[in-house]
């Protein structure tokens, strides 16, 4: 995985609460057996006015001009600040590879929907919950200054604005250790293989029926 | 030693190791493995060189790409007419040949929805952890299971390891008291309990069901209720043990038998949260008060009983609320309407993970019966959760009686409940549909989807707009 240390970028606000997989990433691209190439896609039916299908060129595609990502202020954005509960609905990892492959690099909401928040983790992507006073003042910024860009330093746990405030965010020290060092969890979990293994004798003493043969 | 909530339980039965920096690695009993959330996952797999864990903890069947008309079935994964689909549904029992992970094809009977698999076959057990690339996954919970859905990244994790990485969650206890009313489902229920605590209510919470409402329940509907906990933004649900699901579970192929079902018995009869087990946030329901639920706007939130008024962006004080009720008016076709029996219906669907098994298909029957869809319908379909609900439904008859009324009879699969396969809804369209989500786009481009029970569902199918099922079934 991409490791993630510091990161500066210029802010899009995506102004919706419940932003749901559906939206960020619409199901007929889950066909694909590939991790990439979704970003074309990106919150496709918001993003173009017609239906897009997949491995369609989308140079030629009728765009919804209003929307957020479609503004030429907004063409090189790599933070992405929205409104609660972002990323509802499907466990779809398709979702944070689509916002990754975009160029997004950082989400900023009051609130996560769980399964969104730990796939995002996974794929080299922050998601930073601030307050939601912290993310109404980022709106009203960002709306009112073009090239809004903000910084954000992971081993520090801070988001800092162009105006030299600081909004410090949580994470937890697992999350945060894998990224800075953009570690493979599975290699991680591998150097417990003993204790998975003392387990599974244990537990097929206790409950043998969990690993009896099936069928 | 003090007092658990079954959720405590599980978690702690689970635990392989717990780390210094609050993570933890959890123990996986089972993965349910489907063709959209799985090629990555196979192909890390082998980028990495590794092997799976442990074979016998995977079960394998497609379903979300899964063509559903008997035409297009009959040849197998060579009927289907969609090549994108096509190749996913191939790579699915190519990753399952090649690494010897047990999987139901789509000329299998076996063949179904995950979620409806997974219990049926009694490879879903009492006690276990099970987890799918899928949020739906919270259904296996009606069993008192800890089963959660993962991401792809996960699902190799759990293919390499049979463990996770995970934090504990919060515990929620929503109790429903009191007894249902007639034609009040399961369905229902969950709806109300969504409309009551909102799509991010239970985030960062393990939500066990409880009180009469819910004990009373089959496992079918059991399964419905937990189904939903992600709806409520819970990646887990869950429901105490009890004869039910004992009941349910017995004789199974996959269950236990002879001395080692009694062993597994005495086991379960501890899956339950102890007498004074603290809950972070608890809350109660009326059985009473819940009529039948109807889903209005673009979440599975925006929620109303049958007789209520349709909401308005303008009686909204909170303005993120007031934005996404305009949003979603707009987006629904709404203006001029204020009940939902004003809204026009297109199209039926009784199926998915949610509401396609047995119980379902027969109160669907049962409204239908004798009665003849809506000339205004374009469409009314009935998606069994698996090709052994399909041979139970008509084994029953229900086939005939669905047909009959004239609403077709299908093949299994997730269909229209997220349109991956052909049956979708076209742009502006309104659906009753028995699925769980009603997001902008969820059903096809455009489409306007409506959240209600089988019974309900059924009703909405004969009248060509919403009725309450208790009015109908009257006349």
């Amino acid at each position: 995985m991409r490791a993630f240390t510091q990161h500066q970028g210029i802010v899009a606000p995506l102004d919706l609460a419940n932003v749901d997989t559906d939206m960020i990433i619409p199901k007929q691209f889950l066909k694909s057996i590939k991790r990439t190439g979704f970003g074309k896609n990106l919150f496709d039916e918001l993003r173009y006015q017609d239906e897009g299908q997949p491995d369609q060129d989308c140079t030629g595609r009728p765009l919804r001009e209003d929307f957020v990502l479609n503004l030429p202020q907004f063409a090189n954005a790599s933070v992405l600040l929205a409104r609660r509960n972002f990323g509802c609905g499907s466990s779809r990892e398709h979702a944070p590879w689509a916002l990754d492959d975009y160029g997004f690099r950082v989400v900023i909401a009051p609130s996560f929907a769980d399964i969104f928040f730990n796939n995002c983790f996974k794929n080299g992507l922050l998601p930073i919950q601030l307050s939601e006073e912290q993310v109404e003042q980022l709106f009203q910024e960002v709306n009112q200054a073009s090239g809004y860009s903000l910084s954000i330093d992971l081993e520090e746990q801070v988001v800092v604005t162009p105006s030299g405030s600081r909004f410090s965010f949580d994470v937890d020290a697992f999350r945060k250790h894998c990224l800075l060092n953009g570690l493979d969890d599975i290699g991680l979990t591998l150097q417990d293989q003993d204790a998975i293994k003392s387990y599974e004798a244990e537990r097929q003493q206790s409950a043998p029926w969990l690993f009896a043969n099936k069928g | 030693m003090s007092a658990k909530t079954l959720y405590d339980k599980l978690w702690d039965q689970h635990l392989v190791k717990q780390r210094d920096d609050g993570s933890a690695l959890i123990y996986i009993d089972l993965q349910l493995l489907h063709e959209v959330t799985s090629p990555q996952a196979f192909e890390g797999l082998r980028l990495a060189n590794r092997q799976p864990w442990r074979i016998s903890g995977n079960l394998a069947t497609p379903d979300h790409n899964v063509p559903t008309t008997s035409k297009e079935r009959r040849d197998g994964v060579n009927g289907i007419a969609d090549p994108v689909s096509k190749i996913q549904v191939v790579t699915l029992d190519e990753n399952c040949d090649e690494f010897g992970i047990t999987e139901f094809n789509m000329m299998d009977e076996r063949q179904g929805i995950v979620h409806v698999v997974g219990p049926e076959q009694g490879a879903t057990l009492p006690g276990m952890t099970v987890v799918c690339g899928d949020s739906h996954t919270s259904t296996h919970g009606a069993f008192g299971a800890l089963a959660h859905g993962i991401g792809t990244s996960e699902v190799e994790h759990v293919l390499a390891t049979q463990c996770l990485v995970q934090k504990k969650n919060k515990n929620m206890l929503v109790r429903v008291d009191g007894e249902l009313s007639p034609y009040v489902s399961a369905k229902d229920v969950v709806l109300a309990i969504i409309g009551e605590i909102g799509t991010a209510g239970g985030t960062g919470y393990a939500i066990e069901f409880g009180g009469t409402g819910i004990q009373s329940l089959s496992m079918e509907g059991r399964m419905t209720v937990c189904n939903m906990a992600i709806e409520a933004g819970a990646r887990v649900g869950l429901i105490a043990v009890d004869q039910t699901t004992i009941d349910y579970v017995e004789g199974r192929p996959y269950a236990p038998k002879g001395e080692q079902w009694d062993q597994a018995v005495n086991a379960w009869q501890d899956l339950v949260s102890d007498e004074g087990a603290h809950f972070d946030n608890v809350v109660v329901l009326n059985a009473e008060d819940i009529k039948p639920q109807v889903t209005w706007g673009t979440s599975p939130e925006m929620v109303i009983a049958i007789d209520q008024a349709i909401p308005r962006s303008e009686d909204q004080t909170d303005p993120v609320l007031k934005e996404g009720y305009a949003r979603a008016w707009k987006y629904m076709g709404l203006e001029g309407k204020s009940v939902l029996a004003d809204i026009t219906l297109d199209r039926v669907f009784i199926g998915s993970c949610t509401n396609s098994r047995i119980e379902d298909l027969r109160i669907a029957a049962e409204v239908v019966k004798g009665r003849k869809v809506a000339e205004s319908l374009k469409q009314a379909i009935v998606v069994p959760g698996s090709g052994l609900v399909k041979a139970q439904a008509e084994a029953e008859g229900l086939h005939s009686i669905f047909t009959e009324a004239g609403l077709e009879w299908r093949e299994p699969g997730c269909s229209m409940c997220l349109a991956m396969n052909a049956d979708k809804l076209g742009n502006g369209e309104h659906c009753a549909s028995t699925s769980n989500r009603n997001f902008e786009g969820r059903q096809g481009f455009g489409g306007r989807t409506h959240l209600v029970s089988p019974a309900m569902a059924a009703a909405a199918a004969i009248a060509g707009h919403f009725v309450d099922v208790n009015e109908l079934v009257k006349h």
